[in-house]
This record gives C-alpha cells, structure tokens and sequence, in this order.
C-alpha cells in the first residue's frame, strides 16, 4: 500500500465542539506533502508561494515546542490558507485540541499513538472553550448564549 | 468575588475528566513519564523530592470561604492521608507568592480525585505549571485598598479566561506570568513579572494599562521595559496575544536559563517592540475576525457585576471605640491595629491580614485546621471573602471596624493573631530544600532560625518595616532579589550555603523603585545567617540616622560597606573564605 493510500485509508471526519463536523486526516510520518516548513522559518517567507500548496507540513521537533501551534494560527488567519496543514515530528494523541483549534487539519502522529485516544482528546469540551481560534474565532463572550464554539 | 456560571463549572470539571484520562493511561504504563510531564505540569502536578506537589490556582488571589474549605479537605482528607503512602506527613497546604495553595504530600493516583473535589468547589491546577501563562496575580487588596484608582479585579478575571487553555500559547519557551495592579502601592509586584499591567486613566478619563515586559528573577533579575504607557483597555487581550505569539515564535528554546522573555526583550530591544506592535496591527487589520478579542463594554459589565460589594456589605459609620484612646487598650491589640489592619475604600472598613508567619510553622503554611478555622473567620467578618497575599498571609478584605475587638480576639485563639505584618519575621520563604527538588538549600529551617531569634515584638517594633526574602534555590520563588535583605539557598559540594544580598526592592512606595539587591560576600553557612542577620540589623540600628529611617533608607543611604564589616565579623565555619 502506497503512503498516500495508507493516508486515505484512515481519513476520519471527528466531530468537533459546537462546530460542523470537520475532516481531521490522520495519515502515516512520510505521507507526500507539498511543502515542510521548519519551525524556525517565518511563515511570512513562505506567503508568496501558498497559493500553490496544496499542503504544508508543519513541524514539532520536540513535541513541548509549541512553534508550529503560531505557523498554523498565522497561516489559517492571516493568511487565508485553505490547503491542509499537517502536524509532523514528535506528535503525540493529546496534543489533538490545540493542534486543531490552532488550524491543523492533518496529524502523522509518533508511531506509538494510538488514534483511539486522539480522538477521545478532542472530546472533553463539547461546550467549547474561552477564547476564540482557528475553528470558532468568536470568543464566548462574543457568541450568542447557548451555544458553544 | 467571580462566581463560576453554569460553563465555567462545566468546564472545570472536563479539565479534570481530561486529567483523569492522562493520568489513568500513565498509571495503566500506556503515557510514559515523558509525554505526561508537561500534561500533569499545566495541572499543577510536579514530582517533587520525596513526593508530588500539587499546585492549586487562586486567580488573583480570591478565595471564597467554601474555596478554603474545600482547600482544608485536601489537605485533611488527601495531603494527610494516614493510609496513604506518606504516613505521618502532610496535613497542610503552602500559600505561595503567587497566590496559589500547594500540597506537598499527595499520591499521584489520588490527583484525579483531588481535582473533582477541587473542581466541585470551582477550583482547579489549570496552568500552574508548565511553560503557558500562569495564574494571573494582583494587589490582595483588589476592590477594597483605600489607595486604589481602579479595581484590578474585572480584567484579572477576563484574563483569566482569555489565557485557560489558550490552545497557541500552551507550550512557550519558558512559564509565562502575569500581574495587574490598580492602586497607587504596587503590591503586586508589576515590575517584576513576564507582564505586568498597572491600571491607571489618562487625561480624558479613559482607562487602560501601562504595559512592561519582560521582568523577572531568577539567574538574570531584570525590570520590565515599559511597551506601553497607555493601552486603551479594550485592547488588552489583543496586545497581549501579540507578545505573547512574538515571544513563542522567537523566544530561545535551546537554553532553559535564556529561554524567559526578559532574554528576548533584552537581546532584540526595539526590535522586539517593533515585532509586538506589527502583531498587533496585523491582528487588528488584516486577521479573519481580528477585532473578535477586542473587549466589548457589554462583557466588562458582565465580569464587573461580579465585583461590586458583597451582599451585606455597605459604606457605615465608624466605630466611636475606634477613636478611644490607646492607653484604654490592651498593647497586643495596639499593636494588632497597626500592623495587621488596613485602611480600606469604604467608610468602617477594614482589611486585616491572618498572619501565617509565626514560630513552629514554615512562612505561609496553614494546617487543615487552620484552613477551616480561617474559613469561619471569612464567614463571620469577610462576607465569606479571603485573598492570598503575596507575601503569603491571608487577608479578610471586608471587615466592619466595629468587629475587630471581636475578629482580634478570635484571630489570636486561632493563632493568626501575630502583630509582625511588614516586620522581619513576616518574610516571604520558598519551600526550599526540604520539599522542592530543584532547591540547591533548605529554606524552612532558615526562617525558622530568624523567627527565633526575632521573637521579640518590641524588637521587630524597633527595626520596623523591613522585607526578608528567603529562597532555596535561583530560581526564586522566595524573591531574594527583591528583598531588603535577601537570602540565596546554594550549593558548593553537595553542603548548603547561603548568599546574603542587601538592598533590593520590590517596587513598593517604601522599597523605591524595583532593583536588585547586593550581595555582601561570600556565602555563609547555615547556622551562621541568624547571626548575619543579627549583625546586620544592628548595624542598621547604630547607623539610621533617626527612628523614621527605615533599614532600606538606611543601606541606600550608608552603602554595603558596614554592613559587610559587620556580616563578615560573625563567620565562623566560614572564616577562612571571608
């Protein structure tokens, strides 16, 4: 099975709080991506040429760096990219809520993670949380009572 | 005070469910230590010396009665458990400088439990530990010190939550603290702080912040630079977000000792303000609902309802048996007046101050007992309301000057009574090296030492107003660099020594401007600091030049040097170093 199938393959749309469910494509460490961006790099180096991603690999050399979690942000909200962004490195299950409230729509997750427990961790909010991200950008005290983001 | 809505105590027990998850996959061998690390730190679970500690977030140092109480059950029912795996320990919670509770004696696989128990009483670990925004701290005498121009109290709160589990900012480079402040004493210690806020109005009238960055302790004590003298308040969360994103993006991670923002600010300067303002013009300009964070006066309103006077509390006449004279008093009582009460916004109130410095207990320690009994004093004199000071005493914020006698009285059956706040025996003390595992010397011992010998009221009448910060280790959680008389717990072949600084301060109308303090010379051994200290009073004694020169006047006036005399005169073991 090629990398890209094996990627396919385990495509799951996870229900997110208060969101419409949205595609999370959880895809093997050296699935092809069209372009990797070192946390170190600027994403404002890189804005040029977004429009011909398709995806852009972020990544975490250490999973406790939190870089990729202000490319992704950045990305998403400054710069209007709608391709897939993946998390790569040293990616672990319960990083799961941040990664996509920050923008992430694709994990390749360290080989020991188990996919069961990511999607569980994106399950202990359903209300939502304080501050808005890339998902709800409203924070609570801006949405409608009632509802949650 | 904040009382939690249906969400936020919804939340706060999803938090724990989501603990409870992690810490039963680690328990069960499938999260080894590495991976769980930073989740059980932004619970406020470290592994400490001999056993975990768990740290407990009072955000901005408000605590209701039923908070307190909930606290005390913790240390009773977990802390001190018999058949637990510390048998004969524990039993009691820590209140820190920062305004948290912390338990030393807790098995891991009670935590989750302790978090429901917590949780059901609106309380929790969230971002205590851990590289990601800490719990914001304040004035204790938010809402109620008779200096204060705006009530901190309201923004703390939204900060709050602006920063729980902000899913950007949870893996930093290094922990991320910040204060505010709203009254002319700075008694937060703005300055030294990631962030620190202090609330003032311009010409107009118009409220905002005066915004530093990048103080802090530690090896490299630094002040805050000044980012802004005025910030409109609605924009405070955005501006926030801007430092706080140029700091994730740039801040060194390849150097735990350089990783802080002071580091970054130092080392990039202009440049790092520029970046921080170029963020928050993009937020604002050109990000998708970059307005969104901007505060809205409708949500100011929702947070600051909750601040306004407690049920029961109204401005009153003042108590005439305030104005007896003293002789018809007892001294104890006098001398309880004048140092552990305080003026207070509303006419026939005060605050008071339960010291938690007195002998036989480390500084800021309260056995469950206590907690209950602090609970019930909340409950008859406060409103229900207690703050966690930073120099690590209680505070009753809303007490009727006509119940003191009675607060006294009860206060001094429950031993909180001692009349030493802002003396030498009311100094703020880490927990050192008998419980922390990143302290090079033991602390408690220490401070045990000096309220020893200090236990003459008289005396401490006599040196006055004096700040005594004692830590274990650099990274100073006691805040030796701040203290008048500073103590630096430290390590030379595995025996402990101690570092004596002078003349540091921490920002306070008595202190000056915040600065660091001096050492006076090679470390001391341990059993030689009651006597350094000793020495050095009395030399502040012999040199002031009147009894109203306090001891920091005095060594800014009079310099180092006779104190040094008189310090290096009393090393025994030391001798031969000196």
């Amino acid at each position: 099975m090629s990398a890209l199938g094996a990627a396919r393959d385990q495509m799951r749309t996870v229900p997110l709080a208060g969101c419409a469910a949205r595609p999370i494509r959880f895809v093997v460490a050296d699935a092809p991506v069209d372009f990797v961006l070192a946390n170190d790099i600027d994403v404002e180096s890189i804005v040029a040429d977004l429009a011909s991603y398709r995806s852009i690999a972020l990544v975490f050399p250490k999973w406790a760096d939190g870089r990729a979690y202000s490319q992704a942000r950045l990305l998403r909200s400054r710069f209007g990219f709608k391709g897939e962004i993946r998390a790569t490195g040293e990616v672990l299950a319960d990083m799961m809520p941040l990664l996509v409230r920050t923008g992430f729509d694709a994990v390749a997750m360290r080989a020991d993670q188990s996919q069961e427990v990511a999607e569980r961790a994106l399950s202990f909010f359903p209300e939502g949380h304080y501050q808005g991200d890339a998902i709800e950008h409203q924070p609570r005290f801006r949405r409608p009572s009632g509802t949650s983001g | 005070m904040y009382r939690y809505d249906e969400f936020d105590t919804r939340f706060v027990h999803q938090r724990a469910a989501q603990f409870r998850d992690q810490l039963e996959r680690h328990l069960a061998g499938q999260l080894p230590d590495d991976d769980f690390r930073a989740l059980r730190l932004q619970n406020g679970w470290y592994v400490q010396r001999h056993a975990p500690m768990a740290r407990i977030a009072v955000p901005y140092g408000e605590l209701s009665s039923k908070q307190l109480r909930a606290l005390a059950r913790v240390a009773r029912e977990f802390d001190g458990r018999a058949d637990g795996p510390y048998p004969g320990k524990g039993g009691f919670g820590h209140f820190t400088t920062r305004q948290n509770c912390q338990f030393n004696w807790i098995a891991l696989a009670d935590a989750a439990d302790v978090m429901d128990v917590l949780a059901a009483a609106g309380m929790h670990g969230i971002q205590t530990s851990g590289n990601c925004i800490r719990n914001i701290t304040s004035d204790c005498f938010a809402g109620v010190a008779a200096d204060e121009m705006i009530d901190p109290r309201p923004y703390c709160e939204i900060l709050r939550q602006w920063s729980t589990l902000h899913p950007e900012f949870a893996f930093l480079p290094r922990k991320f603290k910040i204060a505010v402040s709203g009254a002319s004493e700075d008694r937060a210690a703005t300055a030294w702080h990631d962030i620190g806020l202090v609330l003032r109005k311009n010409d107009d009238g118009e409220i905002g912040f005066q915004v530093r960055v990048g103080g802090g302790m530690g090896r490299t004590p630094v002040i805050g630079t000044v980012l802004r003298e005025f910030l409109p308040w609605r924009e405070i969360l955005v501006y926030i977000e801007a430092i706080v994103r140029v700091y994730n993006r740039y801040g060194r991670r390849d150097n735990l000792y350089k990783a802080r923002i002071k580091i970054l600010v130092k080392a990039e300067g202009q440049k790092f303000i520029d970046a921080v303002e170029d963020d928050f013009q993009n937020i604002l300009e050109r990000d998708v609902d970059g307005s969104a964070h901007l505060l809205s006066d409708a949500e100011f309103e929702r947070v600051a309802a909750f601040f306004t006077l407690p049920a029961g509390v109204a401005p009153m006449e003042e108590n005439p048996a305030q104005h007896a004279p003293a002789s018809s008093k007892p001294v104890a009582y006098t001398r309880w007046l004048e140092r552990n009460v305080h003026a207070h916004r509303l006419s026939g109130y005060r605050a008071v101050t339960l010291s938690l410095k007195r002998s036989g207990q480390p500084p800021g320690d309260a056995s469950a007992h206590q907690m209950e009994l602090a609970a019930e004093l909340a409950d008859r004199f406060s409103a229900g309301e207690l703050r966690v000071s930073h120099d690590q005493n209680l505070v009753l914020p809303w007490v009727r000057s006509g119940d003191l006698p009675a607060l006294w009285q009860a206060a001094r059956e429950a031993a909180f009574a001692t009349p030493n706040i802002g003396y030498l025996t009311d100094m703020i003390a880490c927990p050192g090296g008998d419980l922390c595992a990143l302290a090079n010397a033991r602390s408690i011992p220490i401070a045990a030492a000096i309220t020893e010998r200090f236990d003459d009221l008289d005396e401490l009448h006599d040196i006055g107003d004096i700040d005594l910060h004692i830590s274990g280790c650099i990274n100073s959680c006691g805040h030796h660099h701040s203290g008048h008389i500073g103590v630096l717990g430290v390590d030379k072949d595995g025996q402990e020594w101690y570092q004596i600084s002078l003349g540091g301060a921490d920002g306070s109308t008595l202190s000056g401007p915040s600065t660091t303090g001096k050492v006076i010379g090679p470390s001391f051994a341990a059993d030689e600091v009651p006597d350094v200290i000793e020495a050095v009073i009395d030399t502040y004694r012999a040199e002031r030049s009147g009894a109203a020169e306090r001891f920091i006047a005095t060594v800014r006036r009079v310099g180092l040097e006779p104190f040094k005399i008189a310090a290096n005169g009393v090393r025994r073991t030391t001798a031969v170093h000196a």
